[in-house]
């Protein structure tokens, strides 16, 4: 019941539920046909060449930032999906803000404060390249179902242990956000109403119960892959996902031409 | 079965004291019992999850032990209580060929299982869901299937019944009735055994108390008294 479908992490009124099945929104797109092992190697190939580009380097990172949104409009997200979601960045965005105010070395005054030449460079590269990077990485999100993720993974050779722990992840992450919510909501129909700090007690018990039923669930989880013949190492199914060599080029491509804009740029000085 | 004797470690009482049962091919066989009485301590010894202190299990002639736990597995198919915990992975699709993936089945022969299980059921239609999003009743359904994709001999269900509503128990009632395979139900669904189920067994004292067709076990108050059953409200005994 999350307040606003759209949005796969809303948290619903005292539900705490997540949707992680709603992650995925974007109309029928070009990007959103891809098969999700191409997609996730563009998306490491660009963010790393995002990553690696001189912070001097502002044209090139200005022509990632134009590439990005570029991108958003191809695979057809929405604006707001995009900026709701870029939220989760505040906190990085917000010590970045800091380091100007904090930076040591040559000073440069605007107004009535003196802020860090060093420290204004610092800034500009934590949120051009944070706010790139995950803007990409909310394009492959929103077009590419979570499940769909895991197995591109797989179909990527990632070793089979993180791949399962993932897909773990992803099974029970709803499931003990789903108790969560039922343990607030008891508290809660029992006149629970905590506003202050020394409140916090019930919550916390409530946590502690809830890693115990979570322990108990893996146990049980783990008896019924036993039961299933699992001996250590996850199965191999032998399903590959039919990948033809142009989707991984259109995928690759903003991994490409970030590449080049950093070259000419850095080339260019 | 044979002379099954098992503990808990640390408990005082057996919890199984030399008991036995033998179940033919194709057989539908209701286990009925209290709280506590061992129901599913005796599931879990089917297929070697908990080893008896004494006794022997043997499924289709073959002997559990350490070297042919694999064999019995396949022979085996568990559906646990809550289904949350047997279905593990991220799709429908990929928990129902995660069984027979274990056994080595590979590509379109596995395709074929998964497709075959899922028909069964009558949960084609799901595949592609993830298990957290279903109905309990498909829960339940898709549950059923991870285990027949591993073509077992005997399928042992621990509480089938239990959150489900009164159709999803009618649909469930009629997948297992058209299942080729021996059924082992463990269940205090007095109505839903005699349903499924033309044979019964009481669990009790950690031995069998009473082995008969359904209808019998059933209509004997006294004997249900005795092991803490009885049938819902408003029911009459069947005749």
């Amino acid at each position: 019941m999350a307040a606003n479908p759209s949005d796969g992490l809303t948290v619903g009124a005292g539900h705490g539920r997540l949707h992680l099945d709603q992650l995925a929104v974007g109309a029928p797109s070009a990007v959103r046909r891809l098969p999700a092992a191409p997609k996730l190697a563009g998306l490491f190939a660009f963010v790393t060449v995002v990553a690696v580009t001189p912070r001097w380097a502002v044209g090139a990172l200005v022509a990632d930032a134009a590439l990005v949104v570029a991108l958003v409009v191809i695979a057809r997200v929405p604006a707001l999906v995009v900026l709701r979601r870029l939220v989760a960045l505040a906190p990085f965005l917000a010590f970045a803000l800091t380091l100007p105010l904090i930076g040591t070395g040559e000073q440069v005054d605007v107004g009535p404060v003196a802020l860090s030449v060093d420290g204004l460079w610092a800034m500009w590269n934590l949120v051009a390249k944070a706010t790139i990077g995950a803007t990409a990485a909310i394009v492959l999100t929103a077009t590419t179902p979570v499940p769909d993720i895991v197995r591109g993974l797989e179909d990527l050779r990632f070793p089979r242990v993180i791949v399962a722990i993932v897909a773990f992840m992803v099974r029970y992450l709803e499931l003990v956000a789903d108790q969560l919510g039922r343990t607030r909501l008891a508290m809660t129909a029992r006149a629970h109403d905590p506003r202050w700090l020394w409140q916090i007690r019930p919550i916390a018990s409530s946590v502690g119960s809830l890693f115990v039923r979570t322990y108990e669930r893996g146990e049980r989880v783990h008896l019924a892959m036993a039961a299933r013949g699992f001996e250590a190492t996850m199965p191999v199914t032998g399903w590959v996902t039919p990948i033809r060599r142009s989707d991984v080029v259109v995928a690759l491509l903003p991994a490409v031409a970030a590449s080049t804009f950093a070259i000419t740029i850095v080339i260019g000085t | 079965m044979r002379d099954l004797r098992f503990r808990y470690p640390g408990a005082a009482e057996p919890v199984l004291d030399g008991l036995s049962l033998v179940v033919a091919a194709g057989e539908r066989v209701a286990v009925l019992g209290a709280n506590g009485s061992g129901k599913t301590t005796l599931v879990l010894q089917v297929n070697g999850l908990l080893e008896p202190e004494a006794g022997e299990v043997e499924v289709s002639g073959v002997r559990l032990d350490r070297a042919a736990m694999r064999d019995v597995r396949r022979q085996v198919g568990m559906v646990f209580q809550d289904a949350d915990d047997q279905l593990f992975m991220p799709t429908v699709l990929d928990d129902v060929a995660f069984g027979p993936a274990n056994l080595g089945v590979r590509g379109d022969a596995l395709g074929e299982r998964v497709t075959d299980a899922l028909g069964a059921v009558g949960a084609s239609h799901l595949r592609h869901r993830t298990p957290h999003h279903l109905s309990g009743g498909e829960k339940r359904r898709v549950a059923l299937a991870t285990v027949l994709a591993m073509r077992p001999a005997l399928l042992v269900l621990d509480e089938p019944t239990s959150g489900l509503d009164p159709r999803g128990r009618r649909e469930f009632a009629e997948v297992l009735q058209h299942l080729p395979a021996a059924q082992l139900i463990v269940t205090h669904d007095l109505p839903f055994a005699l349903a499924t189920c033309p044979r019964s067994v009481i669990i009790g004292g950690g031995r069998v108390a009473a082995d008969g067709p359904t209808r019998e076990v059933l209509a004997d108050v006294a004997l249900l008294a005795r092991h803490d059953l009885e049938l819902p409200f408003g029911y009459p005994p069947p005749r």
